[in-house]
């Protein structure tokens, strides 16, 4: 059975809590890494993390994103979406296409 | 296109001419692949920056809902009222495939003790709000979890695509363009061989034949002439 996991600041991540999901708050970029080392490795399918997070380490993000498992999805925080979440997707657009074809000129 | 550095002989010649016709069928196969892979992906895709715009927007509303309710009552009591949750969470994970992609497929089985209340804590200490909060929120979760196998799914695809894009270039502008000049090469060179053969046995015949016309000639002479 795998695991939910959720990174974040401790104020947009509370509730998700309350869902029965794993928590992890973390306010500054370093902890967050450690925490998405860590349970990455261990076993969670789905990781959730922040977008202001997500953005900081990004680079780390990316180590996982050819691999089945662990799923890291950028959600807004709470202080509403910056529009970085959308950026993954336009990101694997660019990166199978070419050049991004469908979400262009909104930005 | 430079051509390969090979010896031009009638075997390297026959074993490039073999290369080649697996080279072209790999090219047609790839090119197949992409096309289809292409054709999912831009769906996907769609689906997903959709997907994660309802999903974004219904995020928001949520966390409006949590700060109406910290408003209300103490950010501590809320993070002391939803410390132990009711309702657990599991997640099974199988694998689908798409065009020799896989793709994980999440399906979740929420446990609770009660079915329909999720609420973790007591109703004397906290205001409504927070109760419309963690139902909103218990009512998105479905969406965040087709958002993470969408957006997976998307990661995985545009992975192989863009895999494949470069194998059907790579075959198609350099492995291609490269046998073909190498076997133009050989062909050439073969039958600059074949000509070269060619003179040079007419020359010896021609030598020959003068020797020998010389000879008779010796021989009229020597018998009719003495």
């Amino acid at each position: 059975m795998y695991k939910i996991g959720v990174i974040g600041d401790r104020e947009s991540v509370m509730g998700f809590k309350a869902l029965g999901l794993d928590v992890f708050p973390c306010d500054d970029s370093e902890s967050g890494r450690k925490t998405l080392h860590n349970i990455a490795k261990s076993d969670y399918a789905i990781i959730y993390i922040t977008e202001g997070l997500a953005y900081a380490i990004r680079s780390d993000i990316d180590e996982y994103n050819d691999s089945k498992l662990p799923a890291i999805i950028p959600i807004p925080g709470r202080d509403g979406a910056t529009g970085r979440g959308m950026d993954s997707v336009r990101k694997s657009v660019e990166r199978a296409v070419g050049a991004d074809i469908l979400f262009g000129g909104n930005k | 296109m430079e051509r390969m550095n090979v010896n031009p002989t009638r075997m390297m010649l026959t074993s490039l001419k073999k290369r080649l016709k697996t080279a072209s069928r790999g090219h047609k196969l790839m090119k197949d692949k992409r096309d289809e892979l292409m054709k999912s992906f831009l769906e996907l895709a769609r689906e997903n920056g959709r997907l994660r715009e309802q999903v974004e927007s219904g995020l928001e509303e949520v966390y409006k809902a949590f700060t109406v309710a910290s408003s209300i009552i103490s950010n501590e009591v809320i993070e002391e009222s939803l410390m132990f949750p009711k309702q657990g969470v599991s997640l099974s994970v199988d694998t689908k495939n798409i065009m020799s992609v896989e793709v994980p497929v999440f399906s979740f089985t929420t446990t609770t003790s009660e079915s329909g209340n999720i609420f973790p804590y007591g109703f004397a200490r906290t205001s409504g709000e927070l109760d419309m909060a963690v139902e909103g929120l218990s009512d998105l979760f479905p969406m965040l979890l087709e958002l993470a196998a969408k957006e997976k799914e998307t990661a995985l695809l545009a992975a192989e695509l863009e895999k494949t894009r470069r194998r059907v270039n790579a075959l198609e502008y350099v492995m291609i363009p490269r046998l073909e000049m190498t076997i133009k090469y050989i062909t050439m060179k073969l039958d600059e061989n074949e000509r070269g053969n060619q003179t040079r046995l007419m020359k010896v015949k021609d030598m020959m034949l003068e020797q020998a016309i010389k000879d008779r000639r010796k021989k009229n002479e020597e018998m009719f002439g003495a």
